[in-house]
């Protein structure tokens, strides 16, 4: 049987995780490419395959929105992992604790003292208008000063081999479902590599979270739920998965009557009070007696309830500011402001179309840069300068005169890539990284991630809504 | 439990015993078609009047014809009840309850979606195809209900999901039987004759009833085989043996044994007692279709109950506007 050839793999210039320049296998990957080069192509795609169908077998799958109701997708998962050496990772996982220390000293300052405007750290109008502000939070603590209890941002690395950080997200990241099913998967897959190579568990995660948020009542036995919007919204496996694998009550809104402004769930035997909720639905739909009124995901009174500290909601409302890419560039600054250190894990230069030299540079540039829109996120929004047409630029362009508080733009990055399968050959896709943390009594960064790939030939854009698919991501110990 | 939750697992077993349900139906009456006699008409028809769609399909399809029967029954999405819907909705409410069931129970009632999801995508199965196809489906439900008593605790939600599950079963025996009773046999002079055994031992076995018939009463009858599947309080599938597993679990639910708590224990109670203290011979003499049509809207009313004493969020709401008020 013909065995695997990586001979006319191609690194074409870009960072590969696999191969360095001269096309030598690297150091993390030393063990798994041993096993593969005993293998031949028809044997992986065998295992491929396997995948494939237990993927569906565990009904890991999630609706597209723009599809009709019922039309199901999997995240594809890629069976060659990505491999991260544990000198990597320890650097890693101490710039993401600084930055989410940060960044929630941030949010309990914007919301309360407010010095670092008064500072001029950052200009008191671009927070304050920002719609993910929430004004009713202004003098409010949350439970243990934590706000954003749980965090999955989004990392790459460039083409200089260095991780960058390219979003944050702190309302409701998604994914960590696949993070820890890819695992069970992938452990099928090659049982044999787990045994050889010491691959950091993240079995314990849904445990931790678990810990998390009893951490944050002074309750024996706090009532925790999983609040959802429903089993038509497209992170529902998720939802449902860790309300399962924590033993946690799974709600919708219509499951909780808030009396007395205290929380209850409406059970078979009457009510039952409920005291952290983990939520997945979003700021604007938790409450319609204060946010959107139309809203029938939410609970009327939940927002009441919660800042009469009745209720923990985590993450806490009002966190997505951050999320907002225009704070992101912010971010260096405010890092060194709150901890007096230099940031660890850089940010991906950022061009703010707010500021007026930024904006011309952004027009000028345009055809060379990528075009956020600051309050999208699944990949809309956006324009990937290299790649568009003139048409598309010109569209933009109007966009960003109209109102350039809604735009940045950063330089094209060429992402890092990992070999994947495609079709009946193993050629480079590019990829990032999704780490999670969990923020209770510590700050605990969950030793694997989600590596997000972009499976179609030549593109950056990963995300599931787009045709990205996922890795398993091993980080090893030693 | 949430009473969404509770209301949801229900309906998941529901739906799942109405699929195998349907499956048991058509494969005897494939069996009943090859051992009719010679020129005798395979009949069709009875198989959606059992179900209760017929306006249904009459709506939908010109004529009665084997092909069309089966398509709506199993495949049809114009059909809310077809097997492909039984088990989608069964899913559909699986996953809703993710949280409640186990990975087991998940996955084989996931399993059991897509060996039906693929079979409806298939133009023109043969009949062997199609066969196969509902010994599988049998056999896929009783999976589940395997993997269900062997790992879900006894706790609320299984006792919801066997209540949905035994009312279900109920209904249809009682339907089936009453296909038998007033449509399979056009005439009198026929009652007795070897097409109404065969009929009989095709009713016995679409509801699994055969061997323990024969076991218990050894020559077929039709008032023994009606007393069987109603009457019996030994055979798991009689509509009495039904009612006295579902007061079992009404009883554990409300925490009551004497008398009841709420309407759904009353009304399961007294019509479990009209059954217990019947007599065949009065319900043939009596009309059994009568009977039968009665029992059918009983359980409809005992749903409705139990949906009213435990699901309900009704007064809740009512209370919760009333503060606002306030």
């Amino acid at each position: 049987m013909p065995k695997l050839d990586f001979s006319a793999y191609d690194t074409k210039g870009f960072y590969d995780e696999m191969f360095d320049e001269n096309n030598n296998i690297r150091p993390n990957y030393q063990l798994f490419a041993e096993r593969l080069q005993n293998m031949s192509q028809k044997k992986l795609n065998t295992l491929q395959h396997a995948t494939d169908r237990a993927q569906l077998s565990f009904g890991m799958t999630f609706n597209v929105y723009s599809d009709n109701q019922g039309i199901e997708r999997i995240l594809h998962l890629d069976i060659i992992p990505r491999i991260i050496a544990n000198n990597e990772w320890n650097h890693l996982e101490k710039g993401l604790q600084q930055r989410i220390k940060a960044l929630n000293l941030f949010i309990q300052d914007i919301y309360n003292d407010q010095n670092v405007f008064k500072d001029k750290i950052i200009p008191k109008e671009m927070i304050l208008s920002s719609v993910s502000y929430l004004k009713e939070l202004v003098g409010f603590k949350p439970p243990k000063d934590i706000w954003c209890h749980i965090t999955g941002s989004d990392l790459i690395k460039g083409g200089d081999g260095m991780y960058y950080v390219l979003e944050d997200n702190l309302r409701c990241p998604s994914g960590v479902s696949y993070m820890l099913e890819n695992r069970e998967i992938l452990k099928r897959t090659f049982p044999e590599l787990f045994e050889k190579l010491d691959v950091k568990p993240v079995y314990n995660y849904t445990h931790t979270l678990r810990d998390t948020l009893e951490s944050l009542v002074d309750i024996d036995k706090p009532t925790v739920a999983v609040m959802t919007p429903g089993i038509y919204n497209s992170a529902y496996f998720e939802h449902s998965y860790l309300a399962q694998q924590m033993g946690a009550e799974l709600v919708e809104g219509r499951d909780l009557i808030v009396k007395n402004d205290m929380v209850y769930m409406i059970t078979t035997n009457g009510l039952k009070r409920v005291d952290v909720i983990y939520r997945r639905v979003d700021d604007d739909f938790i409450d319609p007696e204060v946010f959107n009124k139309k809203s029938l995901l939410g609970t009327p009174g939940l927002f009441r309830a919660y800042l009469k500290g009745n209720v923990v909601l985590v993450n806490a409302p009002g966190t997505g500011v951050v999320d907002d890419k225009a704070v992101y560039a912010y971010i260096p600054r405010i890092i060194k402001y709150y901890m007096g250190e230099d940031m660890i894990l850089p940010n991906v230069k950022t061009y703010i179309c707010d500021e007026k030299d930024d904006c011309k540079y952004v027009i000028e540039n345009i055809h060379n840069l990528v075009v956020k829109q600051t309050d999208a996120s699944g990949g809309y929004g956006m324009l990937i300068g290299p790649k568009s047409t003139k048409k598309e630029q010109e569209e933009f362009i109007a966009k960003i005169k109209n109102k350039p508080r809604n735009y940045i733009a950063q330089p094209m990055i060429n992402l890092s890539r990992v070999p994947t399968i495609a079709d009946n050959t193993i050629e480079g896709r590019h990829v990032d990284l999704r780490p999670y943390a969990l923020y209770g009594e510590d700050i605990k960064i969950i030793p694997g991630a989600l590596t997000r790939v972009a499976l179609k030939k030549g593109s950056i854009v990963v995300n599931s809504s787009q045709g990205g698919g996922s890795k398993d991501t091993w980080v090893l110990n030693s | 439990m949430l009473g969404r939750v509770a209301n949801t697992i229900y309906w998941m077993n529901r739906y799942l015993e109405r699929a195998e349900n349907y499956a048991r139906f058509m494969d005897v009456n494939y069996n009943l078609s090859l051992e009719l006699p010679p020129n005798e008409v395979e009949q069709w028809q009875p198989l959606v009047l059992i179900t209760g769609d017929w306006e249904l399909y009459e709506s939908l399809y010109p004529n009665v014809e084997k092909s069309k029967v089966i398509y709506f029954l199993t495949f049809d999405k114009e059909n809310p009840n077809s097997i492909f819907n039984c088990i989608l909705n069964s899913r559909e409410n699986a996953r809703a309850v993710r949280a409640e069931i186990t990975k087991e129970v998940w996955e084989q009632i996931n399993a059991l979606y897509y060996l039906v999801k693929n079979a409806a995508a298939k133009k023109n199965q043969s009949d062997k195809e199609l066969r196969r196809l509902f010994t599988d489906i049998k056999n896929g439900c009783q999976l589940v209900y395997g993997m269900y008593y062997a790992t879900i605790s006894r706790n609320e939600g299984w006792h919801f999901a066997k209540l949905g599950q035994i009312i279900e079963r109920a209904d249809k025996t009682s339907r089936v039987l009453d296909a038998k009773y007033h449509l399979l046999l056009k005439s009198p002079k026929l009652i007795g004759s070897s097409l109404d055994l065969i009929q009989w031992a095709a009713l016995l076995k679409s509801v699994s009833a055969f061997d323990m018939y024969r076991k218990k009463n050894g020559k077929l009858t039709s008032s023994g085989i009606a007393e069987f599947l109603i009457l019996d309080t030994e055979f798991p599938r009689s509509i009495l043996a039904c009612l006295l597993s579902a007061e079992r679990c009404l009883i554990t639910l409300s925490g009551s044994s004497v008398g009841f708590s709420n309407n759904a224990q009353r009304q399961l109670g007294v019509l479990k007692s009209q059954l217990e203290y019947a007599d065949i011979n009065d319900i043939i003499a009596n009309g059994m279709h009568e009977y039968l049509d009665n029992i059918q809207l009983k359980l409809n009313d005992i749903s409705s109950a139990i949906y009213n004493s435990f699901f309900s969020i009704e007064p809740y709401v009512q209370n919760q506007s009333q503060s606002q008020v306030q």
